[in-house]
């Protein structure tokens, strides 16, 4: 084995497993379950988990149906309708941030809109954390959906029509189903990466703690005050992304 | 009309393939589409279920049309009365086998709990009781085959479709399967349309067969009928015979140029002329005597063929002829060899190509 491809090779894990394991060694592990039960952290936590929770819901109920027509509808502009759903996933979050205040701002396109007409203010919500988080997100749920009706032989659902359902009877009893396990995948994808977010989320949503400050918010301020503070509450994100990991390995890592 | 609950014209352009079959089905009559792969039988099966729309002509089902461009008249697939077993079965994977079978019912507007009573009683008359809670994954490929034949029939469909129904089963299994789904295939009060390339399946299923051809219906009949007369050298091939086109003047039939053959039916005009290959007799020289035709061929190929040996020979018709092994070993059979072929008029069988 030659040697030049062995020590970058080397260097690259280094490089990778140093800082988690840096995480490791200064956390302050004798004070661990005090610090992670102190009001600040738990309602942070809270926050960030009922967000990215309410977050994927929203991405499943529009992520599903746009991943069906890009996997079942044949129409002009399908190729640009696809790399359109994954700019969010090259996209800087913070310049997502800045368009979501650009469009549901007070003085944006709707924003302005839905302030004088329903009374309704989406930034520095917790509603504009759940959209900055379901905008950063939606693209890993219609990705993995979208591969898994392609990957489904669309034959069962001819075989549902012959027994006489409908086509919404066929895309709920059949054509989910099918696509379950993707279906599950993208999801916690799309939880993971939503919990995680932070760039959208302090641009359009802010940073107020109750309300908008979610954990990597709540890691950055602390960083700043309390660094101890900061350790504890990144253990908690790398756990849950462990985790996560954990989870789908079957999915991911079955080369291995 | 009660002598054709399935009345159809399948006219259907896919590029530069023009499928046009005509097909009428009785009730309780089950009708074999018989064809070489390529010849547009599942194309003919998906646009009477409704999962290709036709181009031209149409299909009326108990006087409904179904699907007819003309007028714009179109049934689609989930309001139609058939049910289909297709060829790989296509059984919900997520779904246990009474829920397969029960789920034509719910959507037939049965409540649940009748759904799998009617479910539980076809499961129990394809003789799967033991298998009902059971993944499609879990079953053999012929109990599957079974729970999709159930399948199909738990919503009792005006006409059944059955694309290939054997296909994927291993040869004992077939043998087995056949007898049970022929059973099945009688009891049903509907019509019957099954598609199949194997003559075997066609034979046993069905009570007519339409064999259809690059598209088109090239012969039709029941199946001694068509067995006995092949009209295409597919539908020969099929039924392991022999088979001539040429011109009838009393007992010859010119079949080639250089070749007139002495049959023992008199006819006159465009006639077919077939016999067994086993009604082939090859010599070393050219036989005296008897009323035989003869002409000189070349082996082109020697195959074993059961406990015999067939040779394919070319000459001025091609012709295949089975031997027994001894006779093959004595006459040294191999390609390029000449021998002389001979076949009795009383062995053929000649019948005009008319009509």
């Amino acid at each position: 084995m030659p040697a030049a491809l062995l020590i970058p090779a080397g260097l690259g894990l280094l490089f990778i497993v140093l800082p988690l394991a840096g995480l490791l060694i200064r956390a302050p592990w004798t004070t661990l379950p005090q610090r992670l039960t102190e009001p600040g952290a738990l309602t942070a936590l809270r926050l960030s988990v009922q967000t990215a929770t309410l977050a994927t819901a929203l991405c499943l109920l529009l992520g599903v149906p746009l991943a069906w027509v890009l996997a079942r509808v044949e129409f002009p502009g399908r190729r640009l309708v696809r790399a359109l759903v994954t700019v969010p996933l090259v996209l800087p979050p913070v310049v997502g941030g800045v368009a979501l205040l650009l469009v549901f701002g007070r003085r944006g396109l709707l924003g302005g809109w839905l302030d004088s007409t329903f009374g309704v203010t989406l930034p520095f919500t917790t509603t504009g954390v759940v959209l900055a988080e379901a905008f950063v997100a939606m693209p890993f749920l219609v990705i993995a959906v979208e591969g898994a009706l392609r990957a489904a032989d669309h034959r069962f659902e001819e075989a549902a029509a012959t027994l006489g359902a409908s086509r919404w009877t066929t895309f709920t009893h059949v054509t989910l189903p099918l696509v379950a396990p993707g279906l599950a995948a993208g999801a916690v994808l799309c939880w993971a990466r939503a919990l995680g977010e932070f760039g959208a989320t302090i641009t359009f949503a802010g940073n107020y703690p109750g309300r908008t400050q979610t954990m990597p918010l709540a890691v950055y301020l602390a960083l700043e005050t309390d660094l101890e503070s900061a350790i504890v509450l990144s253990l908690v994100l790398l756990v849950v992304s462990v985790g996560i990991l954990v989870a789908l390995r079957d999915r991911w890592m079955t080369t291995a | 009309m009660s002598d054709r609950l399935l009345d159809a014209r399948l006219v259907v352009d896919r590029g530069v393939f023009r499928l046009d079959v005509p097909l009428r089905v009785a009730p309780g009559e089950v009708v074999a589409l018989l064809g070489p792969n390529g010849a547009g039988k599942t194309t003919a099966l998906r646009a009477l279920a409704g999962l290709h729309p036709l181009t031209d002509g149409h299909v009326t089902l108990d006087d409904v049309d179904l699907d007819r461009p003309a007028t714009g008249g179109w049934v689609p697939t989930e309001r139609r009365s058939i049910g289909v077993v297709f060829q790989d079965y296509l059984l919900f994977p997520h779904l246990s086998a009474l829920d397969n079978v029960a789920f034509g019912p719910r959507q037939h507007g049965v409540e649940r709990r009748a759904a799998r009573a009617t479910a539980r009683d076809w499961l129990g008359r394809v003789g799967l009781d033991a298998q009902a809670q059971r993944r499609p994954r879990q079953l053999s490929g012929g109990q599957a085959q079974r729970v999709a034949l159930a399948r199909a029939l738990a919503v009792a469909p005006s006409l059944l479709l059955l694309d290939e129904p054997l296909a994927a089963l291993d040869a004992r299994t077939r043998l087995d399967t056949r007898a049970e789904l022929h059973r099945h295939l009688s009891a049903h009060a509907g019509a019957t349309v099954l598609v199949t390339h194997d003559p075997l399946d066609a034979l046993a299923l069905a009570d007519r067969l339409v064999i259809v051809e690059g598209g088109r219906v090239v012969q039709e009949g029941d199946g001694p009928s068509v067995t006995a007369r092949p009209r295409t050298d597919y539908v020969a091939r099929l039924v392991g015979l022999n088979l001539y086109r040429g011109h009838a003047d009393g007992h010859g039939v010119r079949v080639s140029p250089e070749l007139t053959l002495t049959v023992a039916d008199r006819l006159d005009g465009e006639a077919f002329v077939a016999f067994r290959p086993a009604a082939v007799a090859l010599h070393p020289a050219r036989p005296e005597g008897s009323p035989r035709n003869t002409w000189a061929g070349t082996v082109a190929g020697v195959q074993r063929h059961g406990d015999n040996v067939r040779v394919q020979l070319d000459g001025p018709i091609g012709v295949a002829a089975d031997v027994t092994p001894a006779a093959a070993a004595q006459l040294r059979l191999i390609p390029g060899q000449r021998v002389w072929v001979a076949v009795k008029a009383t062995e053929t069988h000649a019948y005009p190509a008319t009509g």
